[in-house]
């Protein structure tokens, strides 16, 4: 096997005319990995969460505001409600530290499909094109994001950052290597696979639901 | 999958004599030239993102070895494994012997078109585990036994009759008793189906968009999350990538992120990209407990640092096929492989044989929109020209058309000489079809006007009538 690498590598050097890169060389493209080129990035005016939340909106997510963390066991009940879905969650660990009232049945840790609606946070929300930021963990299981049918999910408005370069760096902040799964999420699951019909709900939730904190 | 290219010609008739195609196409494919403008329009970075995203494929080309030992270190840290394969058979060998090891039964799939390149489903049922394709278009032609037409719409040639027909006939075993026929109910059936494929699966296996040396990452982009299932729910998860789709760094990924999404479907991102390290960690709730990356060489270091090294930077995006003529009018099956239209007749004679697939890059018109459209500005009309060339050149180009080359070149050195023939030509023709302004049938020309007239010439050249004109 170890075989195979090295003629993949040599045909790679081969096929580019030249040698192993020399120590100077390669010092140069580790610099450039440590510090890459600051690309292009999508500019706006707009206020980043007015525009995350158009944005989101116009991917077929729903948003709702809640003034500050105590209102959103309501803001929760209220959307399952409108929807007639039972007072049942899946909630991420991470939010254990919220009040649950007791009318909600509320159940922390990941799923495997038997859970009609999961409520997660995130680690940021992106206005530049409406998306979220979700990181796979012990607090925050990925399964979550997937297979429900419903995700609610919370945002305050301090995570909402322009672009995505603003995600890598406070992941970099955050620590050394990255989590097992990244998820950039942008509305509920969907397909055009049959006749370029845009479907919603194809395997993953057929609705995302964003609860903005408005509280700083 | 068939290997079908050396019957390209016979291939196209089929094509459009199929209803049912020429249905499918017309019914699909109008969207995407559109939607890709519109999203391109309400950016006006775009035009300085596509040199960006050139920039970092040559880059990133131009020290593959560097980057690749790079993902592999960072892969290991994160506690996957990485594996080589210089061709399909040894990719394939890797991927049975991963499964085999896993004991596994059941395999769901991310849409991979480095596994259909590999033929790697064959192979992997061949072995006797259950594949299931999870893309809902790639799960309609699995359905049907095709290979998929299309890079990103791999399902687009069938229509829904079509697909309601298949998913009858194969749920029905399931209990699934009705035939549906509306779009909403078709998926719905298919999301049931599949979901219990991928809870009970033992290994996922999916391709990648993009690999992040800098982090060990595979990023995966889809609207209907498969490959996230794919990815988190089985106890094993391999990735099969071509060396290629290795880039530095997050940033760099987030260009070509921002290109891709764009130039496919016109959506300013995709419902889901998702960032995947290694294995779960400990502590964590859920995820596969290996991460496997297959890379895979299979004919790509015979083409870099070649004149065709810019088809290297592709990123599979299809908006070459979406806005070629000859793809709108024939579709991706005609082209004989898993790769089809513009990208895919480059890379075809490229990765499999350059005399078995001589006609692809003939099929061309030359209109250069597929350049126009490229988010990487691979210059692919140039490049079919390079390969017309080197046909010509390993004289697999037909006695016909080698001897009206020599003729043409012989005329078109002797300017006098070519003026004075095309006066004649023009004159002739001029007379013959005087009457109705149009020529049914011309000499040499058989092939041309059998399904259709050649409008008659004014009676004078252009350069004869420009003389006449004072060059005024």
């Amino acid at each position: 096997m170890s075989g195979s690498r090295d003629k993949v590598l040599q045909r790679v050097q081969r096929a580019l005319g030249r040698g192993t890169l020399n120590t100077e060389q390669r010092a140069q493209l580790a610099v450039r990995m440590r510090t890459p080129p600051v690309p292009t990035r999508i500019e706006f005016d707009e206020d980043p969460v007015e525009r995350f939340v158009a944005k989101a909106q116009k991917e077929s997510a729903t948003v709702a505001h809640v003034a500050n963390v105590q209102a959103i066991p309501e803001a929760v009940t209220e959307y399952l409600k409108s929807h007639n879905l039972a007072a049942k969650i899946a909630a991420a660990p991470a939010l254990r530290a919220i009040e649950w009232p007791a009318h909600l049945e509320v159940e922390f840790g990941a799923t495997r499909g038997q859970h009609e609606s999961a409520v997660t946070p995130c680690l940021a929300a992106v206005a530049e094109t409406g998306s979220l930021v979700l990181l796979s963990g012990e607090e925050t299981p990925t399964t979550l994001n997937l297979l429900p049918d419903n995700h609610i999910v919370i945002v305050r408005r301090s995570q909402v950052l322009r672009n995505f370069e603003d995600v890598w760096q406070q992941l970099r902040e955050r620590d050394d290597a990255l989590p097992r799964a990244v998820n950039l999420i942008t509305g509920p699951s969907r397909t055009a696979d049959i006749e370029q019909t845009m479907q919603l709900g194809a395997h993953g939730p057929r609705r995302v639901h964003i609860i903005v904190v408005d509280e700083i | 999958m068939r290997f079908t290219s050396v019957d390209f010609e016979r291939n196209v008739t089929k094509a459009l004599q199929d209803e049912h195609l020429q249905d499918a196409l017309q019914r699909g494919m109008h969207g995407f030239v559109g939607k890709r403008a519109e999203a391109v329009a309400a950016v006006p970075e775009f035009e300085r993102l596509r040199d960006e995203a050139r920039e970092i494929k040559n880059h990133t080309l131009e020290h593959l070895d560097y980057y690749l030992e790079s993902f592999e270190e960072s892969v290991v840290r994160s506690g996957g494994h990485v594996h080589w394969a210089v061709d399909a058979v040894e990719a394939r060998g890797i991927v049975l012997d991963i499964c085999r090891k896993t004991g596994a039964k059941s395999i769901t799939k991310g849409k991979s078109m480095a596994g259909e390149e590999i033929d790697l489903n064959e192979a992997l049922e061949a072995e006797g585990f259950e594949v299931v394709e999870t893309d809902l278009g790639e799960y309609i032609i699995q359905l049907a036994n095709e290979p998929p037409s299309h890079i990103i719409a791999p399902a687009v040639h069938k229509t829904r009759e079509q697909v309601s027909d298949l998913f009858h006939h194969h749920h029905r075993l399931l209990g699934f008793e009705q035939r549906q026929v509306e779009v909403p109910a078709l998926v719905d059936e298919a999301r049931q189906v599949l979901r219990k494929k991928f809870l009970q699966a033992d290994v996922g296996i999916t391709g990648a968009n993009f690999l992040i040396a800098e982090t060990g990452s595979n990023v995966i982009v889809t609207n209907e999350g498969n490959g996230d299932l794919t990815s988190t729910l089985p106890r094993v998860h391999v990735v099969t990538a071509g060396i290629e789709k290795v880039v530095p760094t997050l940033e760099d990924m987030t260009v070509l992120m921002r290109v891709l999404a764009r130039s496919a479907t016109g959506q300013e991102a995709s419902t889901y990209t998702t960032i995947f390290s290694g294995p779960r960690r400990p502590g964590d709730a859920d995820g596969p407990e290996e991460f496997h990356v297959v890379l895979i060489d299979s004919g790509r270091t015979a083409i870099l640092g070649t004149e065709f090294q810019d088809i290297l930077r592709c990123i599979r995006c299809g908006a070459c096929l979406n806005h070629c003529p000859v793809w709108g009018a024939v579709g991706g099956h005609a082209y004989g492989w898993c790769y089809s239209g513009p990208m895919g007749a480059v890379l075809t004679p490229l990765l499999k044989d350059l005399e078995a697939a001589k006609h692809l890059p003939n099929a061309c018109t030359l209109n250069g929109r597929c350049e126009q459209n490229c988010p990487v500005r691979i210059p692919l009309p140039g490049l079919l020209r390079k390969l017309r060339h080197r046909q010509y050149e390993a004289n697999l180009t037909g006695a016909t058309t080698r001897y009206g080359l020599h003729v043409w070149a012989f005329l078109a050195k002797r300017p006098a000489l070519y003026d004075f023939c095309c006066n004649v030509v023009v004159r002739l023709l001029h007379l013959l079809g005087k009457r109705r302004g149009r020529l049914a049938r011309v000499p040499l020309a058989g092939g041309w006007t059998r399904g259709r007239d050649l409008p008659a010439p004014a009676g004078a050249t252009f350069q004869s009538q420009w003389r006449a004109r004072g060059r005024s």
